[in-house]
């Protein structure tokens, strides 16, 4: 079965580097960034977005409402 | 090929940045309370009520009219705000400090009243924003800043179950207590919230949901290990489930 292809934006400015969307990936596709927002946080980064199934557990997960998510649809 | 957004930040929430520590979950229980208002499509319609300590800025994060009561009383405050005007939507949001310790007498009255407001109560076991005392919910053995060797039974009495309480009165129409600490359980908090606001629309009654949460900072934990500290410590205290359910199935 063909997996759903996804990816996510996580908002850089807003993000306070916490993880959970870290830890909560099935697919590993998020890493810390680099660098640093104005806040002084490495803030979550969408790095390995081939791998994102679109399962939407990071955004479930976000105590800071940065992440939406798109997912891959069929366009007639 | 084209890209379609499938979740991203309700319209309930205002852009305000929030104001907690990283890795806090009241920010999940904010997101969940604005995805339910939304999916009800009561915004235009809804008065928060907030509390005080940690989530004393509610009003400043949700897309809605808004006040602010004094320590424990926001379900007397909202008492006061759904007689007055009965066409809408009040809840309050309060922490275990606010609404457990402070506010026992009134969210127990109000619930026996069978008041037609919502409560999203939020339990951390700690004081938050005071810089992480005993609550009346702290577990037997918990450290904190003021039971520095562990709760201790004899001298500080055990942690209070205020679900349990608040289901013997007879006013209440949904009462549930929830986790958020995985992907799953915060989608089952969030169906539960939704009844809790449904049981006041469709008039039934008090609704309220115990919503599990952390506090990483002041339980002096990295977000992720407080996640599983949840699971492993405060859920054999306070055992998940719906208490009652007088909504019935969604339609």
């Amino acid at each position: 079965m063909p997996k759903a292809k996804g990816m996510i934006e996580v908002n850089q400015e807003r993000c306070k580097g916490c993880g959970l969307c870290i830890s909560v990936c099935p697919t590993k596709a998020i890493e810390f960034s680099d660098a640093f927002n104005s806040k002084g946080y490495h803030p979550a980064e969408a790095k390995y977005m081939d791998k994102c199934i679109a399962c939407s557990f990071c955004y479930y997960i976000c105590p800071d409402v940065c992440i939406t998510v798109y997912r891959e649809i069929e366009s007639a | 090929m084209a890209m379609q957004i499938i979740q991203k930040k309700p319209e309930s929430l205002t852009e305000k940045e929030f104001t907690y520590c990283p890795g806090c979950t009241h920010g999940i229980a904010h997101r969940l309370v604005a995805e339910v208002l939304d999916e009800l499509g009561v915004r235009e319609k809804t008065i928060t009520v907030g509390p005080v300590g940690c989530s004393v800025f509610a009003y400043q994060f949700f897309n809605t009219d808004a006040t602010v009561a004094a320590h424990g009383r926001a379900p007397a405050v909202a008492t006061g705000i759904k007689r007055a005007r009965p066409d809408l939507c009040v809840f309050t949001y309060q922490g275990d400090g606010d609404l457990a310790a402070i506010g026992t007498a009134e969210i127990i009255h109000a619930a026996n009243r069978g008041e037609k407001i919502t409560t999203i109560f939020i339990n951390n076991a700690i004081y938050g924003m005071t810089g992480g005392q005993m609550a009346p919910t702290t577990l037997l053995g918990m450290k904190t800043t003021t039971t520095p060797y562990g709760r201790n039974a004899n001298n500080d009495g055990y942690p209070i179950h205020v679900s349990e309480m608040v289901k013997e009165t007879k006013g209440v129409a949904f009462l549930a207590r929830v986790k958020i600490n995985t992907p799953q359980d915060v989608q089952k908090a969030r169906k539960a919230i939704k009844k809790a606001f449904l049981a006041q629309l469709k008039g039934l009654g008090f609704g309220m949901v115990e919503v599990l949460s952390t506090c990483p900072t002041n339980w002096g934990l990295d977000p992720a290990s407080a996640l599983k500290w949840l699971d492993e410590h405060m859920v054999p205290e306070y055992p998940l489930g719906v208490f009652v359910d007088k909504v019935g199935e969604e339609q």
